[in-house]
């Protein structure tokens, strides 16, 4: 990493805005927005609903550097509407993604959302399944797009499909990755299926250390934006390629996975049948004692 | 139309297509003689990740084939499972895997057509029908995000006041009309005259970029998405002052 | 959701260079400023798109206080509000004009 060039504060990746994240994570100075806040290309359907708007619609897009290379990227508010899709937000990454592929420049999503906006289902449901084409075209075209995990509102929903086609996701302990919430399991199916008051629950089902040991994410980082940008900066420099092979692999994977933890009940036992040593005290460990912990973990090398 | 009345209405020489609970495989002949393989999601089913994993090998199957025959992917689903397993064995990886199995074979130049003949919502929706590179319907087809009573829990409205919003704009409420004036549904077949016509018609477009903005601009459902998209593409491409691009 | 404006006679110009800058997010009991160096030196306007209604007279007495004690001269200053308390405000509004104060890193 370019010392120069760092930005080095101290900073909680979940406390903080998407604005302070992207701030943090390129080089100092480096960003460049798109379609900023002074253009107020707001959502047309919150007035519906009587609902307050955001200048820039709860995601920041533009360019900036990594460790001097160039990079798109795209930051999700999780603190304005759950940082959901919606038909402005969505056409942000859309866009971006297609230039990514145009411009051959890697791509880093800093996510935070719920997944769909319903005030404007529909148009955020599609925009889901276009970025997810998006991120698979400018994928085949050699380029990386790196998924950032570890806001305020989770990586929920919709937002979990996309990340799912990303190359490679990092991931903080506060990082949930699911495709429904707590919350939506429970008003469906049933607080004896899902008590979602039940945050070890959550965390342990949903959360980073999990998503990690199970190979749902690629790397653990601390809580801190600058582990965030030395991981992107470290990931970055590895080329993932993407293609038939690619596939078959992580269909393989992810029948493996269903083979070897199909008939659990909780996150635990698949610690246990992963054989770590005291896997009810993985949520207590700080990172480097769970990273070591954690050397027995399933990975998505070459297999997402 | 029941699963079998459509079969045979696609297929009027005869296909050879299994469902085995939720799942639908097989393949069939095409008037022109040509192959088209069978899959989907059936009764209403949600799709978790046993439905997932299978679905993608049976597309990873055909991928390894080489052969670029189309697939038609039949869907009448739920949503995605909900529960606490699928999400403990990481749901979002399996529905992802299968959209990218889809997206694979359409660029090995697989011609991938959904059919959406029941329902479908959320997660499964965009793993399923909403990943082909062409998604057409039949009339009763019933797409959603989310129905409007539990969107009436999350946003605290009425539903009355809900149906109130819904009549003034495609943009949220579910059903198969706003999915095609927000352009996810390229078009509704007539379930009145024989299908097969109907899909010779839409394998003989050619296969293209992702025009579902601007089908939503053009029919009114989403004005800003496709332009915006575009602003932002211009954006990237411009050297220096991005800001005002 | 309620509109409010103001225009107002600034003593003070805003330092700094930044032809633009933003602080704060749209939440419950928070609000995004949106601030524009776009005017005269010796004026400042405010836009409000609040989500709680009735408040004008809070809304006035916190605008016309920031614009006769800072350096808000010159600036179109645009705001949406999740419905932050008037101390919140004061603070944003604080945050956002020494923000534009700062040198372009």
């Amino acid at each position: 990493m370019t010392a120069a060039t760092a930005n080095d504060v101290p900073l909680s990746w979940y406390e903080a805005s998407a604005r302070q994240r992207i701030d943090a994570l390129v080089d100092a100075g480096s960003f460049c927005e798109f379609i900023g806040p002074e253009l107020r290309e707001i959502s047309p359907h919150l007035a519906i609903f009587n609902l307050p708007e955001q200048f820039d619609d709860g995601i920041v897009i533009g360019r900036g550097r990594l460790d001097g290379a160039p990079v798109l990227v795209a930051a999700q508010e999780g603190r304005f509407m759950g940082g959901a899709f919606g038909e402005v937000h969505g056409a942000k990454l859309t866009g971006l993604l297609r230039a990514a592929r145009a411009l051959k420049q890697d791509v880093v999503i800093l996510f935070d959302t719920g997944g769909v906006r319903l005030q404007e289902a529909n148009a955020g449901e599609l925009a889901i399944a276009e970025i997810m084409r998006a991120v698979i075209e400018a994928r085949h075209s050699g380029i990386n797009v790196v998924g950032l995990i570890g806001g305020r509102a989770g990586c929920y929903g919709g937002g979990s499909l996309i990340a799912g086609t990303c190359s490679r996701l990092i991931i903080s302990e506060q990082g949930r990755l699911s495709v429904s919430g707590p919350e939506v399991i429970e008003t469906n199916k049933g607080i004896e299926e899902f008590d979602s008051r039940d945050r070890a629950l959550v965390w342990r089902t949903m959360g980073g250390k999990h998503r990690y040991l199970i190979g749902g994410a690629d790397i653990f980082v601390d809580d801190q934006a600058l582990a965030f940008r030395e991981a992107a900066i470290a990931t970055l420099a590895i080329r993932s390629r993407f293609d038939p092979n690619v596939l078959q692999a992580e269909q393989k994977r992810l029948e493996r996975r269903l083979h070897r933890f199909g008939d659990v009940e909780d996150a635990i036992e698949i610690w246990e049948v992963l054989g770590i040593d005291q896997p009810t005290g993985i949520p207590a460990l700080p990172t480097g004692a769970f990273l070591r912990a954690a050397n027995k973990r399933e990975n998505a090398d070459d297999a997402r | 139309m029941t699963l079998d009345d459509i079969l045979a209405s696609l297929f009027p020489n005869g296909s050879d297509v299994e469902t085995v609970g939720p799942m639908i495989a097989g393949k069939a002949l095409l008037p022109d003689g040509r192959l088209i393989h069978v899959l989907g999601i059936t009764q209403g089913q949600p799709l978790g990740v046993e439905e997932a994993i299978a679905l993608a090998e049976r597309v990873i199957e055909i991928i390894a084939t080489r052969d670029r025959t189309p697939i038609l992917l039949l869907v009448d689903s739920a949503s995605q499972r909900m529960s606490k397993r699928d999400e403990l064995l990481g749901l979002s990886e399996y529905l992802s895997h299968l959209a990218k199995a889809l997206l694979v074979a359409e660029a090995e130049g697989h011609r991938t057509i959904g059919l959406l003949y029941g329902g479908s919502a959320a997660g499964a929706f965009i793993a399923t029908a909403l990943t082909t590179g062409t998604l057409v319907a039949l009339p009763g087809a019933h797409p959603a995000v989310m129905d409007l009573p539990s969107m009436a829990r999350v946003t605290k409205l009425p539903i009355d006041v809900l149906k109130a919003k819904a009549e003034a704009t495609p943009v949220f409420a579910p059903g198969l009309d706003n999915m095609v004036r927000t352009g996810g549904v390229h078009v509704v077949w007539d379930d009145a005259v024989p299908l097969a016509p109907q899909l010779a018609a839409v394998l003989q477009r050619p296969q293209g970029q992702d025009d579902r903005g601007r089908l939503g601009a053009e029919r009114g459902g989403r004005q800003k998405a496709a332009e915006l998209a575009e602003r932002v593409a211009r954006a990237a491409a411009s050297p220096q002052d991005a800001r005002r691009a | 959701m309620e509109k409010l404006s103001f225009r107002l006679t600034a003593p003070n110009r805003a330092g700094g260079t930044r032809a633009q800058t933003i602080v704060g997010v749209v939440a419950s009991g928070n609000l995004e400023v949106l601030l524009e160096r776009s005017l005269p030196a010796g004026t400042c306007t405010i836009d409000i798109a609040t989500a709680a209604h009735g408040f004008g007279a809070v809304w006035d007495a916190v605008v016309r206080d920031f614009v006769a004690r800072r350096a808000a001269g010159g600036l179109r200053i645009s705001i949406n509000d999740g419905g932050a308390r008037p101390d919140t405000v004061a603070l944003r509004l604080a945050q956002g004009v020494r923000k534009i104060e700062e040198p372009e890193r």
